[in-house]
């Protein structure tokens, strides 16, 4: 869902940098609690591997393709603002390295990818987390639910800025109805991806994945009462 | 699972599907270059301002086999990916024995 420069306005481009920068400097307070010694260097590696996942497009029906977004991936294995951390940084990398989203549109594809698409997956992964068995096993299943939200969700937020600021004289209930509807579609790739990875680290190392926190006590206690 | 070897594999993956696995992605455009053709609003796409850069479009350029080209530009732009996101986030963590954010 890069977006490159051009589909979008200067007035447009500028308000979401305005945007990024914001929730760049929110995530980077907020990532300190969520970071130390031990869970640090597993948020590089989840930077490193939503960079390389971003690379598989993997084919969608009727001649287009999708590739991981990672919002959702990142924020349950790393944290929420850990995860906006990691897509900002990969989104960087790929616009200045790889050509791969526009340069002035970065700001936008920060506020899709990063801000919007980590937000609203994360919400997602707790509402459905607090209504499941508080039990390890659910994280994989609640992120493949977010992950499938998060898609058509940044999917959506594109349109409303191609409302406000798009270029092309476009009727903007045919690129809604078209964005949306390939993206649920996309979406589903997403969640596979998503509950592949999060259900593999939950299963080696459930003390490292951010969204299992709060889950491990009960497994603790779980075990004590089989002993006895 | 140890930590050094947990990460180890973490970062083979990730080096495996850029450097090898990216090779077999789909050609395809995704969904927004798709909708954008479909609804006419493609055109309005401009070049990068950095589409002259060596690894841009994911391809080392003067490297002619396809496999690889994009594998190293891969590799590169996951090396890349990890020194500045690892580096970042060592830099914002919590160092033990910070008297901050003790919450669980």
């Amino acid at each position: 869902m890069h977006v490159p420069d051009g589909f979008l306005d200067a007035p447009t481009s500028i308000a979401t940098g305005v945007v990024a920068a914001a929730g760049v400097a929110v995530a980077l307070r907020g990532a300190r609690k969520e970071l130390d010694d031990r869970t640090a260097p597993l948020a590089g590696l989840v930077a490193t591997f939503v960079f390389a996942a971003q690379m598989i497009n993997f084919p969608v029906a009727g001649g287009t393709s999708g590739h991981l977004l990672g919002g959702v991936l990142a924020a349950v294995l790393a944290g929420p603002f850990t995860a906006v951390l990691c897509l900002s940084v990969v989104l960087l990398v790929q616009a200045l390295l790889m050509a791969d989203g526009g340069v002035t549109a970065l700001g936008t594809n920060i506020t899709l990818m990063g801000i919007v698409g980590v937000v609203a997956g994360w919400l997602v992964f707790r509402g459905v987390l607090s209504v499941l068995p508080k039990r390890r096993s659910m994280v994989a299943p609640a992120a493949a639910v977010a992950a499938l939200v998060s898609v058509p969700t940044a999917a959506l937020a594109f349109t409303a800025l191609f409302v406000i600021g798009g270029t092309a004289p476009v009727d903007s209930g045919k690129v809604l109805v078209a964005m949306v509807g390939w993206h649920v579609v996309i979406g589903i790739g997403e969640a596979v991806i998503t509950a592949l990875v999060v259900g593999s680290v939950v299963a080696s190392r459930p003390d490292l994945v951010y969204g299992a926190r709060h889950l491990l006590a009960d497994r603790e206690l779980e075990i004590r009462k089989a002993v006895a | 699972m140890k930590s050094r070897k947990f990460f180890a594999v973490f970062l083979l993956v990730s080096l495996l599907v850029a450097g090898v696995g990216s090779y077999y992605a789909s050609s395809h455009p995704d969904g927004l270059e798709y909708v954008a053709a479909k609804t006419g609003f493609g055109d309005s796409a401009k070049d990068s301002a950095t589409s002259d850069s060596p690894f841009a479009d994911y391809g080392v350029k003067g490297v002619d086999n396809a496999r690889l080209s994009g594998g190293l530009a891969g590799v590169v732009g996951t090396l890349t990916v990890l020194v500045l996101a690892g580096g970042l986030f060592l830099v914002v963590r919590r160092r033990s024995g910070d008297r901050t954010g003790d919450e669980a």
